[in-house]
C-alpha cells in the first residue's frame, strides 16, 4: 500500500456511493417533514395590491400562509448585499417576499406549509393576488433607455458603473494609442444568457429544537459557515445555537455560493415558529425563473494593432445585465474586465462597464463567472486582427504573449480579491505549441481542402484564457488521528460533486504517511468545522487542500514528537510510513500512529484495549512531569489555515474542428482539444474530469443554451425541453495534455480547475464556425437557424 | 411541479374502463405510457378530475402485421414496434421514425397511440399516419368507430377523441409494391422534438418512374402537413429526377411558425431539404436499392 499519493489518479472514493443511490441529498432528508412551497410572481413587473388566501384556508393539512407582513425584525428587511463596492453606487437586493412591488418573474410573493408538497401546492394555487402590471424592462437596449425603471430610485437602470484605465508604454492611454496604431477596429458583441443548472435544485431543511433553543439547518448550498452565520443575524439568534450543514449537493457551479436565498431563512424561521421540522426542495420551474442566471453581456469593443498583430491599445465598454437585484455585487464585470486580458500584453487598455438592472431573474456568477465572455470579447479580437491582417491566428496571439522570463507579471489592474492582478506563473508559448500539436493546427489547411473537394465544409478555432484561481481571504483544515489509527479530516468549504473527499484524502494521506483507507473527510459541516468562506473560484483545492497539508504537517510534527519519546529516538531520525512511525532505515523500531495517539491523550478511565495504554496507572509517563505538557494539547490533532497574499493563475488553451453542414446549417464538433495548467495535480484524472464537465457546459453556452425572455419579461423556455443543454450526444470526446507550472504562492504548488474548461468554449466554437463558413460572427451561442441566417445575410 | 388533486382509476377490463371514461366525461384522462401526460401532470398545465390508467386492461398491447398493414394497440410500447420484425417488415417507415422519437427510455414506457392522441404537430408518429392514410379504432361504452388520419388531427395537441373514448388501436397501411419510405428530421439535440422533419412515401410504376410521391412535415403547421407532389415529379424516371426541385413545391405549401428554436426561414428552408433528402431515399427504396 502506498501512501504517496499526491499527484496520482486516483480513482473517486465518493462515487460508489452516489451512482448507487446511496448520496444523502437535501430531499433525502427529513422524512415526515413539513413542506414548504411559494406563491411566485407572473409578472416581471407589478404592484401588488391585495392577497387573498381565504380560498386556501379550506386545504386539508394546510399549516400555515405567510407574507411579507408577517415577517418580524430583521427578516423583514432586504436580503443582505453580500460584496459591496464603491462603484455599485445603486445596489439593490429583494425581500425574502416581496414588499408591495415585484420585479422578475419568479420572485416569491407568499410562503405556504402543509403536511407535504403536493397539499402546498394545491393551496398556492388557490391563493389570489392582485397585482398592478407596471411596465418590464427586459434587455440591456431597453434598459440603458432608462425610460422605465427597474427600481424606481435607480436612475437610467444603472447600478454600477467602472472606469479602469491601464496605461501603456509611457503613460500612454488606451484611446490615444489606439488613434496612433497602424491598423484600427472597431466592433460589437453579445453574448446571451445561461444558467448554473445543477442537478439538483436549491433545497433547505430545518430542525428546531424548542428545548435546546438551537437550529439545525440543512441546505443544498456552497457555503455554509456563510449561510449559518446569515441565519443567525436574521433570526436573532446566538450563533453557537445554529448549525448548517451541507448534505451531499448535487452540483452549484455558482447558483448556490448566493446566499442567504429567501428560503435559507424563510424555512428556518417558519420551523421554529411553528416548531416543526421544515423542508423545502426547490424544483425545476422554480430554478428556472427564482435561482440565478448569468453571462448576457454587449461588448463594444475598439484596438489598435500595427502589422504584427501585436495589440497598442485596447478599449473595451460593457453593457451587463444583472437582472432585478445585485446581492452579489459586480463580481461578474469586474471578472469580465479584468481577466479580459488572458495571456497578453495588450499596451494600453481601458474597460469601462455599466451593471444595468433589468426585470429579470438577477445575475450572479456561474462557473467561469464573467471569464467566458471577457475571453470571448479577447479571443474574437485575436481572430479579428489575424483576419485584418492575413496572419495566422495563432500567431497573432504569440505575438502577445507574455513570455515565460515575465513571471510574476502585473496587469496593472485590481482583480476581484480587491488585490492587484499580478500573474504568478505560466508558460503561454509552450501551451500553445503544444496545442497546436495536439489538434494539427499547421496541417489543417490541407484537411479542410480535402474536405472541401468531398464538398464538406469544416473549420477550426482556438482560444486562450488565464483564470484567477484560489482567491481568499481563507480557508482552514481540521485533522484528528484518533486511537484506533483513522485520520479524521475536516474543512469548512462544501463540495458539489467536485471529489473532494478524493483529493483532501489523497493529500492527508500523502502528508501524515497513512493509507488513503483510513482518511475520511468532511466538508460543509459548520459542527465540525466553523471557519470558512466557500467553494467557488476554482479555490477549494488551493484554499482547503493547502491548509489541510499545512494542518497535516502539525499533526506529524506531534506525532513525530511523542514517538520519540516512546522509541527513544531523535524525532528528526523518524518517518511514517502505512501508518507506522518508524526510525529511518529501521523498520523494527516503530510504533503505529494508532497507538501515538493513545499516548498524546493521557487518560484517567480505559474505556477499550487502547485506552488502557493511556491510563493513569499505566506507566506509560514520566511522573515528575505534567501529563500534558506546558503548550501541549491532548489529542493527535493539529488545525491550520491558509491565506494567500493573493490568487493563483491557471490558464488553458482549446482549439477545436466543426464541420457545419452546407443544407441544414447544422455544427457538429468534430474534435475538441484541450492544454490546461493548473499547476501542480493532485489528481489529474478529477483535473480531466474537471475540464469535460467545462468543456460540455461550455459547448451549451456555445450551441445551445439561451434564457428566451419575451417583450414582458416571460422566460419562454423555463423547461428542460426548451432549455437546451447539451447531452452526451452533443458533447464531443475531448483531447488533453497537461502543461504544470508549479504556482510559487502555496506550499503545494497547485493552481485551482474547477471552472477552466468552460471559459473559452463558445470563443473556440466562433473561431471554428466563422473559419468553415467563412462569415463574422459575433454573437454568441449559434444555432442552426442563426447559421442559416447570417448565410442569407452574407 | 406535483399534480394537482385527480381520483385515480386502474381498470382492469376493457368495459371497465369505458364504464369510468363514460362517467368522467370531459374530467377523464386515459394513462397509457404517461411520457407526455405526467410532466403536464406536475406543471400543472393540465387537470384531469380522473385518470383511468388502462396499463391493467388485457388485450391492448398487440402488434398486428400482415400484408394489409400493421395494427398497432392502446398499450404497445414504441420500442416494442420498433423492434417488431413484422412490423417493419409490412411498413418500414414505423421503425424509420420510431427510431427518431425521443430516447429509448422514454421509447421503453411511451405508446404509438398515446402519441397518436397526444396530437403533437412536433411528433413523429402522427406524421407517419398521416403520410399513410392510416386510422385510429375509437371505442367508448356507445361502440367503436374508425377515424382516418386526416380527420383525427384536428390542431395542435388536438385529436377527434371525444370525452368518454378510449383510442383501442391504429392501423398503418402498406404501401403497394415498388413503394420506399424514408423519414428526415433535424433536431437540436439528439431525439428532441424536430425543428423539422419529413416523412416520404414514393411508389414507381412499372417503367420506374414515379406513380405516387408523398410527404408529410412534421413542425411546420398545426397538423401534421401532407401533401402529394406527385406531379412536381413529372413523368421522368426516379433515377433522373431533381430531388431540391421538388423540394422547392413543399417550401411553397407550408407555411411554418418561427419560435425560440428556430425562424419560420429557417423552418421553410430545412422542410425543403429534408424532404428532397426523404424523397430520394424512399425513391432508392421503392426501386430496392439501400438508401
Amino acid at each position: 500500500m502506498t501512501t504517496k499519493l499526491f499527484g496520482e489518479p486516483v480513482r473517486r472514493r465518493e462515487d460508489g456511493r452516489l451512482i448507487t443511490g446511496q448520496g444523502r441529498y437535501l430531499d433525502d432528508l427529513g422524512e415526515g417533514a413539513l413542506a414548504a412551497a411559494f406563491v411566485r410572481s407572473p409578472h416581471a413587473h407589478a404592484r401588488i395590491l391585495d392577497i387573498d388566501v381565504s380560498a386556501a384556508l379550506d386545504v386539508e393539512g394546510l399549516v400555515a400562509i405567510y407574507t411579507w407582513e408577517d415577517l418580524p425584525g430583521a427578516l423583514a428587511e432586504p436580503l443582505p448585499l453580500l460584496i459591496p463596492h464603491p462603484a455599485l453606487t445603486h445596489g439593490r437586493t429583494a425581500y425574502p417576499l416581496a414588499r408591495e412591488i415585484v420585479r422578475h418573474v419568479g420572485e416569491p410573493v407568499v410562503m405556504v406549509v402543509a403536511r407535504d408538497r403536493y397539499l402546498a401546492e394545491d393551496a398556492c394555487a388557490l391563493i389570489r393576488v392582485d397585482y398592478e402590471i407596471l411596465k418590464p424592462v427586459v434587455g440591456i437596449e431597453e434598459a440603458v433607455r432608462g425610460v422605465h425603471l427597474v427600481h424606481e430610485d435607480v436612475p437610467g437602470n444603472v447600478g454600477a458603473h467602472l472606469v479602469q484605465e491601464v496605461p501603456g508604454p509611457g503613460g500612454v492611454t488606451a484611446r490615444d494609442a489606439i488613434a496612433a496604431a497602424p491598423h484600427t477596429l472597431e466592433f460589437r458583441l453579445d453574448i446571451e444568457r445561461s444558467a448554473c443548472m445543477p442537478l439538483e435544485g436549491k433545497g433547505v431543511y430545518a430542525r428546531w429544537d424548542a428545548d435546546d433553543g438551537s437550529l439545525r439547518v440543512y441546505s443544498s448550498t456552497q457555503t455554509s459557515t456563510s449561510v449559518r452565520m446569515a441565519i443567525a443575524a436574521k433570526l436573532g439568534l446566538p450563533l453557537p445555537k445554529v448549525e448548517v450543514v451541507a448534505p451531499d449537493v448535487g452540483g452549484g457551479f455558482g447558483v448556490k455560493i448566493v446566499h442567504p436565498w429567501p428560503e435559507e431563512v424563510l424555512v428556518p424561521w417558519a420551523a421554529r415558529l411553528l416548531n416543526r421540522e421544515v423542508k423545502w426542495a426547490e424544483d425545476r420551474r422554480e430554478h428556472f425563473v427564482s435561482s440565478s442566471h448569468e453571462r448576457g453581456q454587449v461588448q463594444h469593443v475598439r484596438v489598435g494593432f500595427d502589422d504584427e498583430g501585436r495589440v497598442l491599445g485596447l478599449d473595451v465598454e460593457i453593457l451587463h445585465d444583472h437582472g432585478a437585484y445585485t446581492p452579489y455585487g459586480i463580481i461578474v464585470p469586474i471578472i469580465t474586465s479584468t481577466q479580459l486580458l488572458g495571456p497578453y500584453k495588450v499596451g494600453a487598455y481601458r474597460v469601462e462597464f455599466s451593471s444595468i438592472y433589468t426585470n429579470t431573474v438577477q445575475v450572479t456568477p456561474y462557473r467561469g463567472a464573467g471569464r467566458p465572455q471577457g475571453v470571448f470579447c479577447m479571443e474574437r479580437t485575436m481572430d479579428r486582427i489575424a483576419a485584418h491582417l492575413g496572419r495566422d491566428r495563432t500567431a497573432v496571439r504569440a505575438a502577445n504573449f507574455i513570455q515565460p522570463d515575465e513571471f510574476p507579471y502585473d496587469q496593472g489592474m485590481t482583480f476581484q480579491d480587491g488585490r492587484p492582478l499580478i500573474y504568478d506563473s505560466g508558460d503561454y508559448p509552450e501551451a500553445l505549441r503544444l496545442l497546436k500539436e495536439l489538434i494539427g493546427w499547421d496541417s489543417f489547411p490541407e484537411e479542410k481542402a480535402r474536405a472541401a473537394a468531398e464538398g464538406r465544409r469544416i473549420g477550426i478555432g482556438v482560444g486562450c484564457y488565464v483564470e484567477g484561481t484560489g482567491v481568499g481571504p481563507y480557508e482552514g483544515g481540521h485533522v484528528q488521528v484518533t486511537s484506533d489509527g483513522r485520520v479524521h479530516v475536516s474543512t469548512g468549504l462544501t463540495s458539489q460533486g467536485q471529489g473532494h473527499e478524493t483529493v483532501f484524502a489523497q493529500i492527508a494521506a500523502t502528508e501524515l504517511g497513512v493509507p488513503i483507507e483510513k482518511v475520511s473527510v468532511v466538508t460543509g459541516d459548520t459542527r465540525r468545522f466553523g471557519y470558512a468562506v466557500g467553494t467557488f473560484a476554482s479555490r477549494a483545492a488551493v484554499m482547503s487542500g493547502n491548509a489541510i497539508a499545512l494542518a497535516c504537517r502539525k499533526v506529524r510534527e506531534k506525532a513525530l514528537r511523542i514517538a520519540a519519546e516512546a522509541l527513544e529516538a531523535d524525532p528528526r531520525d523518524l518517518e511514517i510510513t502505512d501508518g507506522m512511525v518508524h526510525v529511518a532505515g529501521v523498520p523494527s523500531a516503530s510504533i503505529p500512529l494508532a497507538t501515538v495517539a493513545v499516548l498524546s491523550n493521557p487518560l484517567r478511565y480505559a474505556f477499550d484495549e487502547e485506552a488502557r495504554r493511556a491510563t493513569q496507572f499505566a506507566g506509560a509517563a514520566s511522573d515528575d512531569r505534567p501529563p500534558v505538557a506546558e503548550g501541549e494539547e491532548p489529542g493527535l490533532e493539529g488545525r491550520d489555515y491558509y491565506s494567500p497574499v493573493r490568487s493563483t493563475f491557471a490558464a488553458g488553451m482549446h482549439a477545436a474542428i466543426v464541420e457545419t453542414d452546407r443544407d441544414t446549417a447544422e455544427i457538429r464538433i468534430l474534435r475538441y482539444a484541450v492544454v490546461h495548467d493548473c499547476g501542480k495535480l493532485i489528481n489529474p484524472m478529477i483535473v480531466e474530469g474537471q475540464i469535460h464537465g467545462g468543456v460540455a457546459q461550455g459547448v451549451g453556452g456555445a450551441l445551445y443554451e439561451k434564457m428566451a425572455y419575451d417583450e414582458h419579461g416571460q422566460l419562454l423556455n423555463a423547461s428542460f425541453m426548451d432549455f437546451l443543454m447539451p447531452y452526451a450526444t452533443e458533447v464531443p470526446r475531448i483531447e488533453t495534455a497537461h502543461l504544470e507550472t508549479p504556482s510559487p504562492l502555496n506550499p503545494l504548488g497547485i493552481k485551482g480547475a474547477g471552472e477552466a474548461g468552460v471559459i473559452p468554449v463558445s470563443a473556440v466554437i466562433a473561431g471554428a464556425v466563422e473559419d468553415a463558413e467563412d462569415i463574422t460572427i459575433a454573437r454568441m451561442p449559434i444555432s442552426p437557424s442563426d447559421l442559416y441566417a447570417l448565410r442569407q445575410d452574407r | 411541479m406535483k399534480p394537482p388533486p385527480f381520483v385515480y382509476h386502474g381498470p382492469a377490463t376493457l368495459g371497465e374502463a369505458l364504464d369510468v371514461l363514460a362517467e368522467a366525461g370531459p374530467g377523464g384522462k386515459v394513462l397509457a405510457g404517461g411520457q407526455s401526460l405526467i410532466p403536464l401532470l406536475n406543471m400543472r398545465l393540465a387537470a384531469p378530475a380522473h385518470i383511468v390508467d388502462v396499463n391493467r386492461v388485457p388485450g391492448l398491447e398487440g402488434i398486428e402485421a400482415g400484408p394489409p398493414g400493421v395494427r398497432v394497440g392502446a398499450l404497445a410500447r414504441h420500442a416494442a414496434v420498433e423492434r417488431s420484425p413484422g412490423a417493419a417488415a409490412a411498413q418500414p417507415l414505423l421503425r424509420q421514425a420510431l427510431r427518431l422519437v425521443a430516447h429509448p427510455v422514454i421509447r421503453n414506457r411511451g405508446t404509438v397511440v398515446g402519441s397518436l392522441v397526444h396530437a403533437d404537430p412536433a411528433a413523429e408518429m402522427p406524421a407517419v399516419l398521416a403520410l399513410l392514410g392510416g386510422s385510429v379504432r375509437l371505442a367508448s361504452r356507445g361502440g367503436e368507430r374508425e377515424v382516418p388520419a386526416a380527420e383525427f388531427f384536428t390542431g395542435p395537441m388536438e385529436s377527434a377523441l371525444r370525452p368518454g373514448e378510449l383510442a383501442l388501436s391504429a392501423f398503418f397501411p402498406a404501401l403497394p409494391p415498388r413503394s420506399g419510405t424514408a423519414f428526415h428530421e433535424v433536431a437540436r439535440r439528439h431525439g428532441d422534438y424536430a425543428v423539422a422533419g419529413v416523412a416520404a412515401a414514393v411508389t414507381l410504376d412499372e417503367d420506374l418512374r414515379v406513380a405516387a410521391a408523398r410527404v408529410a412535415c412534421v413542425s411546420v403547421g398545426p397538423v401534421p402537413v401532407v401533401l402529394d407532389v406527385t406531379a412536381a415529379c413529372g413523368p421522368r424516371p426516379a433515377a433522373s429526377i431533381k430531388w431540391e426541385a421538388v423540394a422547392e413545391a413543399v417550401r411553397d405549401r407550408i407555411d411554418p411558425e418561427g419560435d425560440i428554436h428556430a425562424t419560420a426561414d429557417y423552418r421553410r428552408h430545412l422542410a425543403g431539404v429534408l424532404a428532397a433528402r426523404a424523397l430520394r431515399d424512399a425513391a432508392s427504396a421503392a426501386r430496392g436499392e439501400e438508401s
